[in-house]
């Protein structure tokens, strides 16, 4: 079993489009009108053929208290890895895209919360393979 | 606010309310992972309370749910340690160092051996 695609909602889906393509990076892989809505999926160009991510129409009523709550308390919905959470925080905030958390180091990760502009925030992580050098012991 | 007039004596509801504040704020301080919320809102003011399980859980290897933290964040905030404000949709957290104040004020410090 493997993860082929998985959903977040957005508000509005030509937005979405758009910030997930231009601003993010990612590219379209599924783009079928149905009804007033689309079926509308991007993948990462650095994996064409890897999970795809569904852009939901947030219509449904229990979207907006779930997601209110969610963003309230700061709670990421996504999840992308990248290369370094630093250089993509200078490159979005050039964009102006809005962090909730700036780059973080939290020992084995360096992370960051955006706002992706569609009701959703999405953290940024960079993983370290492993310890650059040992701590020293904290008391 | 009272805690801005103690230079003048205190009595009676003035009194209590000023006992109610340093009792709290004791309290809130009474417990490790309070203090270490503190610790984490000093080095970086205004976090989200996703943000404050993160780096409790990562850095200090705190395992309590996001519950308990919230919990703690009341605490912190019925003390006047902790205050809270919106940036767009998200909660932010603030540490507010003025109720210390009235300890320092009731023990100074600086004061020692010279009265």
């Amino acid at each position: 079993m493997r993860i082929q695609l998985t959903s977040i909602f957005v508000d509005d889906q030509q937005a979405a489009r758009a910030f997930y393509t231009d601003v993010l990076g990612f590219t379209v892989r599924h783009d079928v009108p149905l009804g007033d809505d689309f079926w509308l999926t991007v993948v990462s160009p650095e994996d064409p053929d890897g999970p795809e991510l569904l852009l939901e129409p947030a219509g449904h009523p229990a979207v907006k208290p779930y997601r209110d709550a969610l963003v309230e308390d700061g709670i990421p919905l996504a999840q992308f890895a990248v290369e370094d959470v630093q250089a993509e925080y200078d490159r979005l905030t050039g964009l102006g895209v809005v962090f909730t958390q700036p780059p973080t180091d939290v020992g084995p990760a360096v992370v960051a919360v955006l706002d992706d502009t569609c009701g959703n925030l999405v953290q940024l992580i960079t993983t370290r393979p492993e310890p650059i050098q040992p701590e020293e012991p904290r008391d | 606010m009272a805690r801005g007039r103690l230079a003048q004596p205190l009595t009676g509801k003035q009194r209590l309310a000023y006992f109610r504040v340093v009792v709290d704020v004791f309290r809130a301080l009474d417990d490790e992972t309070r203090r270490l919320i503190l610790d984490e809102l000093t080095a970086r003011d205004g976090q989200s309370l996703f943000e404050i399980c993160s780096v409790l859980t990562m850095r200090h290897g705190i395992s309590s749910s996001r519950q308990a933290i919230s919990q703690h964040l009341a605490v912190l905030e019925e003390a006047g340690l902790v205050t809270t404000q919106r940036q767009g949709r998200t909660k932010l957290h603030h540490f507010d160092p003025a109720p210390l104040a009235a300890i320092v004020r009731r023990w100074p410090t600086a004061t020692r051996g010279n009265r």
